[in-house]
């Protein structure tokens, strides 16, 4: 499937699997790189590679404390993905709120036959 | 309506081929299993709002069949169908299920993994949709989407449904 060479999106920044460890590490709290390098197993050029792709669409955000770089996860850059998935989420929701009234129906319909099947 | 505890979805991503729904029910498991597996019944909750159910075939024994149309707004049908591939009443469902697109990619089915498991009266149900590849996995998201504007759209990640 052709698709654009770029990284500028929250999608495609997340597609990468290491930078999925590296924003659920942060979603534990604020780290400094060297907290993710043996957490991740990767060289520290290769972590701070990730984090300027996630930095770029805003997933994450820094701060200097000190001499160390803070990085934090920033939710609404992954918000697009968020919504993508919650569209989805929405119409099962609609499903299921139709088959609670049938679970109704059955429960009230089992109560009236003395509990039996 | 009054009486009706009704639980919320929660939809995650757990790998990239993967999509994992629960939702807990207020009723036991042989009912939420039922209401899953007896056609006049599907047919009242399987379409949402959006849309009227006109089929649904069930052959619910293990190499068996099923089939669900429906007419969405506007006259649109869409229809899926599968094979049932494991069968536990009250338990678990396995299942394969194929919307009938003319575009649909070729190659193996998406695999349903339903689990009905009770505590306190109340149901948990999961639904694991386990796909052939990650493409295949957003093409099923995507189909909730209207107008298919996040075609092609790449990945996403537990992480961000974390979030909410």
């Amino acid at each position: 499937m052709a698709r654009a060479a770029t990284t500028a999106d929250a999608f495609n920044a997340v597609a990468e699997p290491r930078r999925r460890e590296i924003l659920d590490v942060l979603a534990g709290g604020e780290r400094p790189v060297n907290d993710l390098v043996p957490l991740l197993g990767l060289a520290q050029p290769q972590v701070s590679k990730h984090l300027r792709v996630l930095r770029e669409v805003g997933a994450v955000d820094v701060r200097d404390e000190g001499r160390q770089r803070l990085y934090r996860l920033n939710g609404h850059a992954l918000k697009p993905i968020h919504d993508w998935v919650k569209n989805y989420e929405g119409s099962w929701s609609e499903r299921f709120d139709q088959l609670d009234v049938v679970l109704e129906d059955l429960k009230q319909k089992e109560d009236g036959d003395g509990g039996s099947e | 309506m009054a009486g009706v505890s009704s639980g919320t979805a929660t939809v995650t991503l757990p790998t990239d081929e993967q999509i994992l729904i629960t939702r807990e029910f207020d009723a036991p498991k042989h009912l939420v299993y039922k209401a899953w597996t007896t056609p006049e019944l599907v047919k009242r909750w399987w379409s949402g709002h959006r849309a009227e159910m006109t089929l649904a075939e069930i052959d619910l024994r293990v190499g068996g069949m099923w089939r669900y149309v429906m007419v969405a707004e506007g006259g649109f049908e869409v229809a899926f169908h599968g094979e049932y591939r494991e069968i536990v009443p009250n338990e678990r469902i396995v299942t394969t299920e194929v919307y009938e697109m003319p575009e649909a990619p070729e190659g193996e089915a998406p695999l349903n993994i339903v689990t009905f498991t009770e505590a306190e009266g109340r149901t948990l149900l999961t639904l694991l949709t386990q796909c052939p590849s990650k493409e295949v996995r957003d093409l099923i998201i995507n189909s909730g989407m209207e107008g298919g504007m996040q075609e092609g759209m790449d990945l996403l990640e537990q992480v961000a449904i974390s979030l909410r």
